[in-house]
C-alpha cells in the first residue's frame, strides 16, 4: 500500500462520516439507559417501591443457644427450653390497654403479668417487643394464633427460655440472667461485644451466670433474608450458623449443696467449702435464698419488693458480699503469726485471770470465761479460745506485724473466685485509720484485732480461703466454681487446672501446733467438742462468736434481754481430714450466738456428706460437758457470753 | 470599559456549553445538598471546586489549539514519567498506588494522563503527512498501551478504562480501518482469559457480581442493589428533592460520589433522569459539532475524542448505577463530588471551547 497524500476534504468529509457514526451510537447508548431507568421506574416501580419502603434485605440475628451450667454430677442448674410468649410492640399498636383488654379474653393475663408488662415496658424502647404472657400452653397459643389477624402488633413468640430446675439452691451461686438494660448495654458496648448481642435480651445478671457471660453467650449467627411488603420474609439468602455458649461444670455437687442448705434450716447466713488441694468451691451457701426464675424475664414489682424489702436480705450474695467481724476464727491466723514471727514458742504459757490489761489502764478486756483458763499455751490458747492470751499476743505483735502476717492468708483482699461483686474486707492499720477517720491508732485497738474484733472485717468466702490455705500448709490455691469448660460444637472439655495463687513458707512445726489445737477444739474440752464427736474421721476447727452490738462495760450479756437481730453472729471454721485435709470450710450463722453451737453441725453434716458420703450422720451426743455446747435448734439460754469488748475511741 | 473587558474576557467562551454546564453544575450542587444529607459545608466545598475548575476552563478556552498542539508532547512524556515515578515511590492508599507525593502537594499523575492522552494522540495524528495507515496506528496504539498498562497497575480500572476510551476515539476518527476494529474486538474477546487472570481480586469480584448481585448482598453486591432500589423507588416523578428514603436513610454507599445518581434518580424519577440524559445529550453532540466545524486535524480528533470520552463518563457512571455495567468507579460527570474530576472536566470543556472560537479568529 502506497502512502497517500492528505486531502482536506476528503479527510474532513471522511471525519464527519465517523463522527455521526459516534453521534448514533452515543443516542443508541442514551436510549439504552433510558429504557433501563424507564424498566425500574415504571415498570418495576411498585417493586422497587415496596423493597424501598422495607428496605429488602434484612440482616436477622440468630441467637446463639446459652451454655448449660451442670453441677460436677452432670445435674443441671441451669438450661434452656423453647416456651410461647405473647409479645406486644407498643409502638405499632393504637391503644395499648384496649388491646390488653381485648387480648385478655383469649389468654389468661393476670394481675402480676400486667404489673411485669410495665415495668418492662419503662426499661424497653417502643419499638421492641415485649412480653405479655409468657409460658403459653398449646391452647392458649393456638387459639390467640387463629385470631391474630385482630391484633396488629401482639405476637406469639417461640422464645428459648433459662430455667433454673433446682430453684432456689445454689441461687447466688448460679445466679440469673435478666432481661439486657441501659446499664448492660453501655458494659457491652465498652467490651466491644455489642454486636453479638443483636438479637439477644438476656445478659447474665449475678453469679456464674455473669462471670462466665462470654462463654455462656455464645456467638450470635445471623441470616440475611429478603422480605415481603410486610416485612415478613419470604427467602433466606444467606445464613452464618450461630455458635453456641460452652456448658460450665461446677465442683459443686448439688446433693452436698441441698444438704448444706437445709442444715441452715430458716437462719441466715453463709457457707463456703472449698477443696484446700485444688480450690475447687465444694459448696457455696448463701441463706436465705431466692428463686432465680422469677428474674429470667423481669420480675414483677410485688416479688421484687418482698425480696428487695426483706429484713433478711435474700439477695445479698453473703458468700463473697457479706461482711462480718471474724471473732475468734481469726486466732489460728493470729497464732501463725505469733508463732513465725518468734513473738511466741510452742511452749511459752500465760496464766489467766479472765481479763487482761494495757499496762497504764484499769480498763478490763475481759476473756469470754470469767474467771479465765489458768494456765494456758498457745496450743490450749486455741483449743479453749483463750481471748487474753491472744489479747498480749496481738500487743506484742503489733499492728503492722499481725495485720501484714495475716494479709498473707488472704485477708483484707478479694479472693478472685468466679463470681462479681466480691468485697475485699478489711483489715485495718493506723495509716489505713488516719485516712478513714483522721485519728490515731490506739493500742487497745491492737489488742482486740487479736481475738478478731475490732475493724477487722472479712467474707464468708475469704474465711474459708483462709482456712483451706491453713489446710493446706500455707499454699494458697486460687478458688473457682468452675470446674470444667465444655465448648458446644467440638464436644471438648477443658478442666479448670488448680492454681498456685500464693505460698507462705511456714514452719511445719508452728502448723502442727496451731493443728493440734484446732483438733483439740472438736474433742472433749474444746469449744466444738459436739461437733466433733463420734466423727469417723478428724476435725481442725475453730468456733467463733462475733459481736454485732457493743457491751459496755461490765454489763452482761443477756440473751433474752437482746433484739434476735442483735444477738451475735456464730461463725465456724473446719478442714478435715486433719491430717490429708480434702475439705476446708467456713460457716456463719446470723445472730446464731457460739459458732460451736449454732454454725458447727452445719459444718459436721457438710463435712459427713463430703467425706463419708452419707447424709446427716449420728447426732452429735449431748453428754459432751464444757465450753458452751449447743446442738443446732436447741435454746441457745445456755449460752455463755460471748468474747466482749467495746470499741473505745 | 467595563462591558469591553467583559467581552474580552468572555470571548472565547461558548456561550451553549456554558449554558448547559451551568445548569448541570447547579443541579449537581442540589443533589449534593440532599446525598450529603444536608450538609451544606460539602456544598460549599464543591462550589470551591467549581470555582476552581472553571479558572481551568476559563485558561484553558483563552489558549489557542495550536499551542496546546505544541504542548501535548512534553504534557504527555511528563504524565508518563510521572506514572512511572507513582509505580516507584508512589504513595499508597485503600490498597492502591495512585497518589505522588511532592512535598507541598499530592498529584495523580493518571488524571493528568487522562487530558494527556487524546492530546497526544490528535497531535500525532495530525502530524502524518500522508493518510494513516497500519503503522501509525500501531504507534498510536503503542502511545496508549503504556500509560493505561501503568494505571490499571496501581490499580484503578475506572480511570484506565476511560483513558482507553479516549485515546480509541482518536484512533477511531483518526480512520481506524474497519477491519481492523473489528479484529481488534475479536482479539479482546480472546485476551479476556489472559486479562481475568491479571485482574486484582476486587475487580474479578465486581464483575462477577455485575452478572448476579444477589450473590453478595452485604458486600460488593449491596452498592449495585440498594442503587438499584432508590432508582426503582424514584417512579416517573420522583420521591422529591430531600425526599429519598434510600438516600436519606443511608441505604446508598457513595451517595456523593460515584453513586450520587442513585440519590438524584430517587429523588427526581424518570423525568428527572430523562432531563439529566438531555442535558448531557446536549452537551455532547455541542461537542461533536464543534469536532465537526474545527479546521486542523488535531482540533477535530480532540474535539471528538473529548466529546466522546464525555459521554463515556456518563454512560458508565449511570450504567453501573442502575445495574447494566460493572462498577468501577467513574464519577458522573459535573455531578458528583469531588475536585480532581470537576477540573479535568472542565478543563476538557475549555478546550472544547478553545477549539470553537479559536476556529472564528482563523477564519476571518
Amino acid at each position: 500500500m502506497r502512502p497517500e497524500l492528505k486531502n482536506f476534504q476528503h479527510e474532513q468529509h471522511y471525519f464527519r462520516l465517523r463522527l455521526s457514526f459516534t453521534g448514533f451510537v452515543v443516542l443508541g447508548l442514551f436510549s439504552v439507559l433510558a429504557f433501563r431507568f424507564s424498566y425500574l421506574q415504571i415498570k418495576q416501580y411498585v417493586h422497587y417501591q415496596t423493597l424501598a419502603e422495607n428496605n429488602r434485605i434484612s440482616l436477622v440475628p440468630v441467637v446463639a443457644n446459652r451454655g448449660l451450667i451442670l453441677d460436677k454430677n452432670g445435674v443441671v442448674l441451669a438450661h434452656n427450653f423453647f416456651v410461647y410468649t405473647l409479645e406486644i410492640t407498643p409502638a405499632k399498636v393504637d391503644d395499648l390497654e384496649a388491646t390488653i383488654a381485648k387480648v385478655s379474653k383469649l389468654v389468661e393475663i393476670s394481675k402480676l403479668d400486667r404489673k411485669r408488662f410495665n415495668k418492662l415496658r419503662g426499661e424497653s424502647r417502643n419499638f421492641e417487643s415485649i412480653p405479655i404472657r409468657t409460658h403459653l400452653n398449646e391452647i392458649e397459643a393456638a387459639s390467640f394464633a387463629v385470631n391474630h389477624y385482630r391484633f396488629p402488633g401482639v405476637e406469639i413468640r417461640s422464645r428459648l427460655f433459662r430455667h433454673y430446675p433446682l430453684g432456689k439452691l445454689g441461687a447466688h451461686m448460679v445466679g440469673y440472667i435478666g432481661r439486657i438494660n441501659d446499664n448492660d448495654l453501655l458494659n457491652l458496648e465498652k467490651a466491644g461485644d455489642l454486636s453479638n448481642y443483636k438479637g439477644s435480651d438476656h445478659v447474665g445478671k449475678s453469679g456464674v451466670e455473669q462471670f462466665y457471660e462470654r462463654q455462656l453467650h455464645g456467638t450470635t449467627g445471623f441470616q440475611q433474608v429478603e422480605v415481603d411488603a410486610d416485612g415478613s420474609a419470604v427467602r433466606v439468602i444467606s445464613s452464618t450458623p450461630p455458635v453456641p455458649g460452652s456448658n460450665l461444670t461446677l465442683s459443686i455437687d448439688s446433693k452436698l449443696q441441698e444438704i448444706a442448705e437445709t442444715a441452715f434450716g430458716d437462719r441466715r447466713g453463709a457457707l463456703v467449702a472449698i477443696n484446700p488441694k485444688t480450690g475447687e468451691v465444694l459448696s457455696y451457701v448463701s441463706q436465705p435464698t431466692f428463686d432465680p426464675n422469677l428474674f429470667v424475664d423481669g420480675i414483677d414489682v410485688d416479688n421484687w419488693k418482698s425480696l428487695n424489702d426483706s429484713l433478711d436480705k435474700p439477695l445479698v450474695n453473703r458468700p463473697v458480699r457479706g461482711i462480718y467481724p471474724p471473732g475468734s476464727t481469726f486466732k489460728p491466723f493470729v497464732a501463725m503469726a505469733g508463732l513465725e514471727n518468734g513473738r511466741r514458742t510452742p511452749p511459752f504459757s500465760i496464766h489467766d485471770p479472765g481479763y487482761f490489761t494495757l499496762g497504764n489502764s484499769s480498763h478490763h478486756y475481759r476473756d469470754w470465761k470469767p474467771g479465765g483458763h489458768g494456765s494456758v499455751d498457745m496450743q490450749r490458747a486455741i483449743t479453749v479460745s483463750c481471748d487474753t492470751f491472744f489479747y498480749g499476743l496481738a500487743l506484742d505483735l503489733g499492728v503492722e506485724k499481725l495485720t501484714g502476717f495475716v494479709r498473707n492468708f488472704g485477708f483484707g483482699e478479694k479472693s478472685g473466685v468466679d463470681i462479681q461483686g466480691e468485697n475485699g474486707g478489711l483489715l485495718p492499720t493506723p495509716e489505713w485509720k488516719m485516712r478513714r477517720y483522721k485519728q490515731p491508732w490506739y493500742q487497745g485497738e491492737t489488742v482486740i484485732i487479736g481475738i478478731g474484733q475490732g475493724y477487722t472485717l472479712v467474707t464468708p468466702f475469704q474465711l474459708a480461703q483462709a482456712t483451706a490455705t491453713l489446710a493446706n500448709n500455707g499454699v494458697a490455691m486460687k478458688p473457682h466454681l468452675v470446674m470444667r469448660i465444655q465448648e458446644a460444637i467440638t464436644g471438648e472439655s477443658r478442666r479448670i487446672a488448680p492454681i498456685v495463687k500464693n505460698k507462705i513458707a511456714l514452719k511445719p512445726e508452728n502448723i502442727a501446733i496451731v493443728r493440734q489445737g484446732m483438733i483439740d477444739v472438736t474433742l472433749p474440752g474444746g469449744t466444738a467438742a459436739s461437733v466433733g464427736a463420734n466423727a469417723a474421721y478428724s476435725i481442725a476447727a475453730k468456733t467463733g462468736t462475733a459481736q454485732v452490738i457493743g457491751i459496755k462495760q461490765n454489763a452482761k450479756y443477756d440473751i433474752s434481754s437482746i433484739n434476735e437481730r442483735h444477738r451475735d453472729h456464730a461463725l465456724f471454721i473446719a478442714y478435715a481430714p486433719a491430717d490429708n485435709p480434702s475439705i476446708a470450710l467456713a460457716v456463719i450463722v446470723e445472730n446464731g450466738g457460739h459458732g460451736g453451737s449454732a454454725a458447727g453441725p452445719i459444718a459436721r453434716k457438710v463435712m459427713d456428706y463430703y467425706l463419708l458420703g452419707q447424709s446427716p450422720a449420728t447426732e452429735p451426743t449431748k453428754e459432751t460437758k464444757s465450753p458452751p455446747v449447743v446442738h443446732a435448734g436447741q435454746n441457745i439460754k445456755t449460752l455463755q457470753a460471748a468474747p466482749e469488748e467495746e470499741l473505745h475511741d | 470599559m467595563i462591558s469591553q473587558l467583559l467581552e474580552k474576557f468572555i470571548k472565547h467562551i461558548d456561550s451553549f456549553l456554558m449554558t448547559c454546564l451551568f445548569f448541570a453544575l447547579m443541579t449537581g450542587l442540589f443533589v449534593l445538598y440532599s446525598a450529603s444529607g444536608q450538609d451544606i459545608s460539602r456544598v460549599y466545598a464543591q462550589g470551591v471546586n467549581i470555582i476552581v475548575a472553571l479558572s481551568f476552563m476559563w485558561v484553558a478556552a483563552n489558549i489557542a489549539p495550536h499551542q496546546l498542539e505544541r504542548i501535548a508532547l512534553p504534557i504527555y512524556v511528563l504524565a508518563v514519567f510521572l506514572l512511572i515515578a507513582v509505580e516507584l515511590f508512589g504513595s499508597i492508599s485503600h490498597g492502591a498506588q495512585r497518589w505522588l507525593n511532592l512535598g507541598f502537594t499530592k498529584i495523580q499523575p493518571s488524571e493528568v494522563m487522562r487530558i494527556a492522552m487524546p492530546m497526544m494522540l490528535a497531535w500525532y495524528f495530525s502530524k502524518q503527512e500522508s493518510k494513516p495507515m497500519m503503522r501509525n496506528f500501531v504507534i498510536a496504539g503503542l502511545f496508549l498501551f503504556v500509560p493505561v498498562a501503568l494505571i490499571m497497575k496501581q490499580p484503578d480500572l475506572g480511570t484506565s478504562l476511560l483513558i482507553t476510551a479516549s485515546g480509541f476515539y482518536v484512533l477511531f476518527l483518526a480512520g481506524l480501518s474497519w477491519r481492523l476494529l473489528v479484529g481488534g474486538v475479536v482479539l479482546f474477546g480472546a485476551s479476556m482469559p489472559i486479562l481475568w487472570s491479571m485482574m486484582h481480586d476486587y475487580q474479578r469480584r465486581r464483575i462477577e457480581i455485575l452478572f448476579d448481585p444477589s450473590q453478595d448482598p452485604l458486600g460488593s453486591g449491596y452498592h449495585t442493589i440498594q442503587a438499584i432500589i432508590a432508582i426503582g423507588s424514584g417512579g416517573a416523578v420522583g420521591k422529591g428533592w430531600l425526599n429519598g428514603t434510600q438516600a436519606q436513610l443511608d441505604f446508598i454507599p457513595e451517595r456523593t460520589t460515584d453513586f450520587i445518581f442513585a440519590v438524584f434518580s430517587e429523588e427526581f424519577g424518570l423525568l428527572g433522569d430523562l432531563l439529566l440524559l438531555g442535558l448531557f445529550t446536549l452537551i455532547i453532540f455541542r461537542g461533536l459539532v464543534i469536532a465537526a466545524q474545527a479546521q486542523s486535524t488535531f482540533g477535530r480528533l480532540l474535539a471528538g475524542s473529548i466529546s466522546l470520552t464525555f459521554f463515556t463518563y456518563a454512560f458508565v457512571n449511570m450504567g453501573m448505577v442502575s445495574g447494566i455495567l460493572p462498577v468501577v468507579g467513574v464519577p458522573l460527570p459535573l455531578i458528583s463530588y469531588g475536585g480532581t474530576s470537576m477540573v479535568m472536566l472542565c478543563l476538557s470543556l475549555g478546550i472544547l471551547m478553545s477549539i470553537q472560537t479559536h476556529k472564528k479568529l482563523v477564519a476571518t
